[in-house]
């Protein structure tokens, strides 16, 4: 805690903060919200949701081809399998990469998001310049990445929409076959199931 | 002058959330859709229009100005959905603003001590 040089009172937070608090709190007292469960929802998000769960979708799917096939099919169900249900996990539509094809991820309109396995969006995922140019230029937003792709390789963007959200199934990288998922997990990055990366073979960094 | 909060989410790009009041914004539409105040297509259909108009106005949507966004939608959704008018956030805004400078520093804030304007009591 910063000391501000005084003691009789305190700053008061921004205007948007301090609206924030008067919402939760006008809602809190006509009984529309309980503040015990936006607590935990902040909490889940903060802490229990996030890339290593798409992580483990996809490591799972690398080591068992039944698993594998049953994602592809209906990937709410397969990620649900797995214990991973939320807000906006319910229409989950898993997208493979392949030597001849790239998926990419992106939601034009504001920032749909697949919550449950990813956890919250990075903020250059809710920019006006991702949106627009994952459509306009793919190739060009990868390139920024680092992601190079040979010529021939088909580039899909995917825009999300509320009632649906795509997951990136990257290619396994080549040195791995044989990992148990568990060694496979922390090679698989939150960019690389948006689609903007690779996964990288152990002991590359970007 | 920005804190990071411990439990504040962090990715490799930075915190999730820049300020606590992001995620009260995050949890509150979570929760209300939750309870069906309203439905999520309609808060995403809310979040988008809040979006255009702010870009039509200038904004360059970086995605710093995202929750900024995102909290004027969901004070214009519940001021339809909810039955809490703009005037009402308005002034109790002011009776929050008025409890933190009516506060010691360190001690937590109570809204009881913003109920009162300064000098009525």
């Amino acid at each position: 805690m910063p000391h501000d040089g005084h003691d009789d009172f305190t700053d008061p937070p921004s205007d948007i903060a301090l609206r924030v608090k008067a919402l939760e709190s006008l809602l809190t007292e006509k009984g529309l919200v309980d503040p015990a469960a936006l607590d935990a929802i902040i909490d889940t998000y903060e802490t229990r949701v996030g890339p290593h769960c798409g992580a483990k979708v996809v490591a799972r799917a690398w080591t068992d081809a039944d698993f594998r096939l049953r994602l592809l099919e209906d990937g709410s169900a397969a990620i649900a399998e797995m214990g991973f249900v939320g807000r906006q996990g319910e229409h989950m539509v898993v997208v493979e990469n392949t030597p001849d094809v790239h998926n990419l991820v992106v939601c034009t309109l504001c920032s749909c998001y697949p919550w449950p396995v990813l956890g919250l969006p990075p903020v250059w995922y809710k920019s006006a310049p991702y949106r627009s140019r994952a459509v306009s230029d793919p190739r060009g937003v990868l390139e920024e990445f680092g992601t190079t792709l040979d010529a021939n390789v088909e580039v899909r963007v995917w825009d999300s929409t509320s009632e649906m959200r795509y997951l990136v199934l990257p290619m396994q990288p080549e040195g791995t076959e044989g990992f148990s998922a568990r060694k496979l997990e922390p090679l698989i990055s939150r960019n690389s199931m948006i689609g903007v990366e690779k996964v990288l073979p152990p002991g590359n960094t970007r | 002058m920005i804190t990071p909060l411990p439990l504040q989410p962090h990715d490799d790009d930075g915190p999730v959330f820049q300020e606590p009041w992001e995620a009260q914004a995050f949890a509150l539409s979570v929760e209300l859709s939750r309870r069906g105040l309203f439905s999520w297509p309609e808060w995403t259909e809310a979040f988008s229009v809040e979006i255009k108009v702010a870009q039509a106005a200038g904004d360059p949507d970086l995605g710093d100005t995202y929750y900024e966004h995102w909290a004027r939608a969901l004070e214009k959704l519940i001021a339809s959905k909810g039955g809490i008018d703009e005037a009402a956030v308005s002034e109790r805004a002011e009776a929050w603003r008025r409890a933190y400078l009516n506060t010691p520093h360190g001690k937590p804030i109570d809204l009881s001590a913003g109920l009162n304007k300064p000098g009525s009591h």
